[in-house]
């Protein structure tokens, strides 16, 4: 059963660039101080987390996400501040923990790192790495990783990475732990591994109905319990866009997700989105764009149907104006989430 | 025209669960293999498609009318050709960068990855489909046959029974079909193509099909020294 006072609602950007009013493009500096503004306003409105993700691309503004998010923790006092991902395979586990430790510091234990293996993966050759070695970077950097978490001198080896004896790593948390979650897009050895290391999943659900992850979240139970690892609740990210007027939204989302999508499938190789795609996404899939009834009864929905613990909304996809991105977080914050509480609450009591 | 009760599939990732699923419910005995153990698949296989069978590669092929190839593009050479002897073989693969690597490494230049696959399994019979369209709409869009909103999954291979075999196969599936009968035309399918990860009925599938050549795809393709130039 959904616990209601315990459902948490994030946002997520991956640092899309900013539009002008005119349809020009602002600059990734510029794009970058929305971001830490955004973070402000979505602190304001009372939501949990903001995840900023890592891109090493011309058409993303964020590839050092822990500094976008110190600044926003200088400007915000209780929002959760998140990665979205943070592309362990290509770093150093070591050096990641530092880095989190210094913001949990610096915001009074408010950082959260969330791991992924990436589903871009520019920052193989940036960083030196060998994209055939994907599975065994990612495998081997989040056993370090689980070691440093314990904030015990740590002494380890790898394939990867010079050895470590009775290290020490600082600064110390005020907690103790960083709060981890690995981010997944739905492998079932991924779901696997997570459950077998004990950590939080978050689940992007990109495409398609979240009704086809319902047997995955059962895999995730089941192996947790295999490998007798603590079970918790499952958070998602979907792609979404509201705004007051619903079919408004669904012209802006649309405009701006086939955007992105066709952008990113030049290099990847797939076909463009069509409008059909579009609408049955919006309808019945991963898109959750809409006036906020709209997509405060599907986000609600999903929750319900997958017993979630989180619904993290991707926004700002594509090339979205300034005030587009902030009225969006507004309407999240002000009229989505607690909708959705409402309507959880009512199903709950029917139960 | 052989008659399939049994399908093998080699790969229990994200596609091989989705053709895993859809072969049960179309009421094939249906067994599975990953790259390990049966014990490493055995709880994903329990939980995502329970009544399948989780096995090793061997026994996916001894026990299985038909064999779907399921995996990355650049693992096929991991399986010995000799396994899969005399057997029908859909190629479900794709070159894929972001997990195979550069394609001059992973690819001869000058054929496709079907005839690669189908010239490395030399004693099986290779027919491509299942590779274009996206996992999540295979899952979804499975209709019965004359539904209006049934999707069509291209089907090519040089050996005309096999292809007919498939084509059967598919349709049991829960897809319209369009069928070639040359194995160099799985490249119309590849990334890169207006076909890879559309989700099309019969009509606009073989509508691009039929004008390939007049694609952006198309062209780069005749530019190249690729079949079907």
């Amino acid at each position: 059963m959904v616990d209601i006072n315990k459902l948490e609602f994030g946002i997520e950007t991956f640092g899309d660039i900013v539009a002008n009013e005119d349809g020009s493009v602002k600059s990734a500096a510029e794009s970058i101080r929305q971001i830490i503004h955004e973070g402000e306003i979505a602190d304001q409105y009372g939501i949990n987390v903001i995840g900023v993700g890592e891109h090493h691309r011309p058409d993303y503004s964020v590839s050092s996400p822990e500094t976008v998010l110190a600044a926003i923790a200088s400007v915000t006092k209780n929002i959760k501040l998140a990665t979205a991902v943070t592309v362990l395979s290509s770093d150093d586990p070591v050096r990641v923990y530092e880095r989190f430790a210094t913001l949990d510091g610096l915001s009074n234990g408010r950082a959260q790192v969330m791991l992924g293996r990436g589903s871009f993966t520019e920052s193989f050759p940036l960083f030196g790495y060998d994209l055939t070695d994907y599975d065994d970077l990612f495998n081997e950097k989040l056993e370090l990783y689980k070691q440093l978490q314990t904030e015990k001198d740590v002494t380890w080896s790898g394939k990867f990475r010079a050895p470590l004896k009775n290290q020490e790593v600082y600064p110390k948390t005020e907690n103790g732990e960083l709060e981890t979650y690995i981010g997944i897009g739905g492998s079932p050895e991924s779901i696997i591994r997570a459950a077998r290391f004990g950590y939080k999943v978050i689940l992007a659900i990109i495409g398609g109905q979240a009704d086809r992850f319902k047997p995955y979240i059962d895999l995730y139970h089941q192996a947790a319990k295999k490998f007798n690892m603590p079970e918790y609740p499952i958070a998602v990210h979907s792609h979404g866009f509201i705004s007051d007027n619903g079919n408004e939204a669904i012209e802006v989302a649309f405009r701006n997700i086939k955007a992105n999508f066709d952008r990113i499938g030049l290099t990847r190789g797939w076909a463009p989105m069509s409008r059909e795609q579009f609408d049955g996404e919006t309808k019945n899939g991963s898109f959750y764009v809409g006036d906020p009834e709209t997509v405060a009864q599907r986000i609600a929905r999903t929750i319900d149907l997958l017993n979630l613990g989180r619904f993290d909304l991707v926004y700002g996809a594509g090339n979205q104006t300034v005030t587009q991105r902030e009225h969006m977080i507004e309407l999240f914050g002000t009229k989505v989430i607690p909708r959705v509480k409402e309507i959880l609450t009512e199903k709950e009591a029917v139960k | 025209m052989m008659t399939i009760k049994r399908v093998g599939i080699i790969g229990a990732g994200k596609v091989g669960i989705v053709l895993a699923g859809l072969a049960l419910n179309a009421g094939y005995e249906v067994r599975i293999s990953g790259s390990g153990s049966v014990e490493k698949i055995g709880l994903t296989i329990k939980t995502l498609v329970p009544g399948a069978i989780a096995s090793e590669n061997k026994d996916v092929v001894a026990n299985s009318d038909i064999i779907i190839l399921a995996i990355p593009l650049s693992r096929y050479k991991n399986i010995d050709p000799v396994l899969l002897k005399n057997k029908l073989v859909i190629d479900a693969t794709n070159y894929w960068w972001e997990t195979d690597g550069i394609r001059e490494e992973v690819l001869a230049p000058d054929s496709t990855s079907s005839e690669q696959v189908q010239a490395y399994f030399k004693f099986s019979t290779i027919v491509k489909t299942f590779n274009h369209m996206g996992y999540h709409n295979l899952q979804e869009e499975t209709h019965p046959k004359n539904d209006p909103r049934r999707k069509a999954l291209f089907v090519t291979g040089d050996n005309q029974e096999a292809v007919t075999t498939v084509a059967e196969f598919v349709d049991t599936m829960g897809f319209d079909q369009v069928i070639h009968h040359d194995l160099a035309d799985g490249i119309m399918t590849e990334p890169g193509s207006p076909l890879f990860g559309a989700s099309l009925n019969y009509e606009d599938l073989k509508q691009i099909i039929d004008h390939f050549d007049q694609t952006e795809f198309g062209k780069k393709v005749a530019a190249s020294k690729i079949k079907p130039a």
